[in-house]
């Protein structure tokens, strides 16, 4: 029993607890049920004095209409605030949109330059033009030419999709190719026309400073792939200028470390 | 501890790169790459993994046979599989998804997308 005392007692406790608060809450609705029982009975006194009178009653009459306007403004102001609310809400998402496309593409871009500069070795800088062709772009049937200043001809030097003997070489301004090359700009033809494969998609070309060193030409899209969209341009933009300077970059450090060789043989012969 | 452990297995390091950064905005998330099939299912079979995301055109071993290995070993079955590809005809799609693939996604890759299924297999898995 005694070992039981304390649970009863907490137990009293907290009946005592919840029947104090049912107390309160009860004096609580008493009050309020008093106050609105001394307004309403004021409404009617005045509905009384205002019946009495007709002066009395067309002050009380215009009061309400007035109140009655007065609430019709807030609420059409609330109404307007809400549709604003609303509308930058939308405005907000669609910008949310439109930043995170945005983040997409300078990803994009990032990890296409970022590639492009990860070798200075010629081959692999091409193999990372290929991929970049191929997963960003969405390139299936392409090639990449190389100029070869001596001759003004650009030469297919890699391709995907299909022989690199397939693809012929371009005489520097002349035809299509040539001149889209000389002129150191992105050019696209239209997609659908890419069932020909003779007629290139999009041209783009790459130079360094100005001077073309070599293109990518594309003469067909994976077949998932409509048409080209704005991060494509800005990455052909960014392939002209990026790729032709790590080709040229990877020619030059290769071109560095022949010589290099050759001058470090021809020392240990001298010196043997 | 990462709460999820990612594996891509791709031999592209740009399209591997591009989906790091794409699975990177994932809380709590450890990316492992793996370049062809037979590295992928060397570090599948040696290690836990959440979700895979697999290519198709790889060399040494390509991506339907992972997929393949992979469903037919009772402690990898229940690993979602995600193929991101360059194939986009529907036979293609057909023929990874026949085999266990969960879900089937064609480059050029939109990073938003690949992350939403990501989210939502792991989401199913859990």
């Amino acid at each position: 029993m005694s070992s039981q005392d304390p649970k009863a007692s907490s137990r009293a406790e907290e009946f005592l607890s919840i029947f104090r608060k049912g107390a309160e809450f009860t004096r609580e609705l008493l009050k309020e049920k008093e106050r609105l029982r001394g307004e309403l009975a004021s409404v009617r006194d005045r509905q009384e004095v205002a019946a009495q009178s007709p002066e009395q009653w067309e002050k009380l009459r215009r009061e309400l209409l007035s109140r009655i306007h007065s609430l019709e403004q807030e609420c059409s102001s609330v109404r307007e605030r809400l549709d604003q609310v609303e509308r930058e809400n939308g405005q907000f998402a669609q910008r949310y949109v439109e930043i995170e496309e945005e983040n997409n593409n300078l990803a994009n871009l990032y990890v296409a330059s970022y590639q492009l500069h990860s070798t200075l070795d010629p081959d692999e800088v091409l193999k990372i033009i290929l991929e970049i062709a191929i997963n960003l772009i969405g390139a299936e049937v392409f090639a990449v030419y190389l100029l070869n200043e001596e001759t003004g001809e650009l030469r297919a030097v890699a391709s995907e999709g299909a022989d690199l003997a397939g693809f012929p070489r371009i005489k520097l301004g002349q035809g299509m190719l040539g001149k889209a090359v000389a002129a150191t700009e992105a050019t696209c033809w239209d997609v659908q026309a890419g069932s020909d494969p003779s007629q290139p998609v999009v041209c783009v070309p790459l130079a360094v400073q100005d001077r073309p060193v070599g293109a990518i030409v594309v003469h067909s899209l994976l077949q998932q792939k409509g048409g080209f969209t704005p991060l494509d341009h800005e990455l052909f933009n960014m392939l002209g200028r990026h790729a032709a300077t790590a080709i040229f970059a990877a020619r030059l450090y290769s071109q560095s470390a022949r010589k290099l060789n050759t001058i470090q043989g021809f020392i240990d012969l001298l010196t043997k | 501890m990462a709460k999820y452990r990612v594996l891509i297995v791709e031999d592209s390091p740009t399209m591997r790169q591009l989906l790091v950064f794409a699975l990177r905005r994932l809380k709590d998330v450890e990316i492992v790459e793996a370049q062809d099939g037979m590295d992928g299912l060397r570090r599948v079979s040696s290690d836990h993994f959440d979700i895979a995301l697999i290519d198709i055109n790889m060399p040494v071993m390509d991506g339907l046979k992972l997929i393949r290995l992979m469903r037919d070993e009772e402690s990898l079955r229940q690993i979602p599989i995600i193929v991101v590809t360059t194939e986009g005809a529907d036979e293609d799609r057909e023929r990874a998804l026949a085999l266990g693939a969960n879900e089937y996604l064609t480059k050029p890759i939109q990073a938003n997308r690949v992350l939403a299924v990501v989210k939502d297999l792991l989401k199913a898995n859990a």
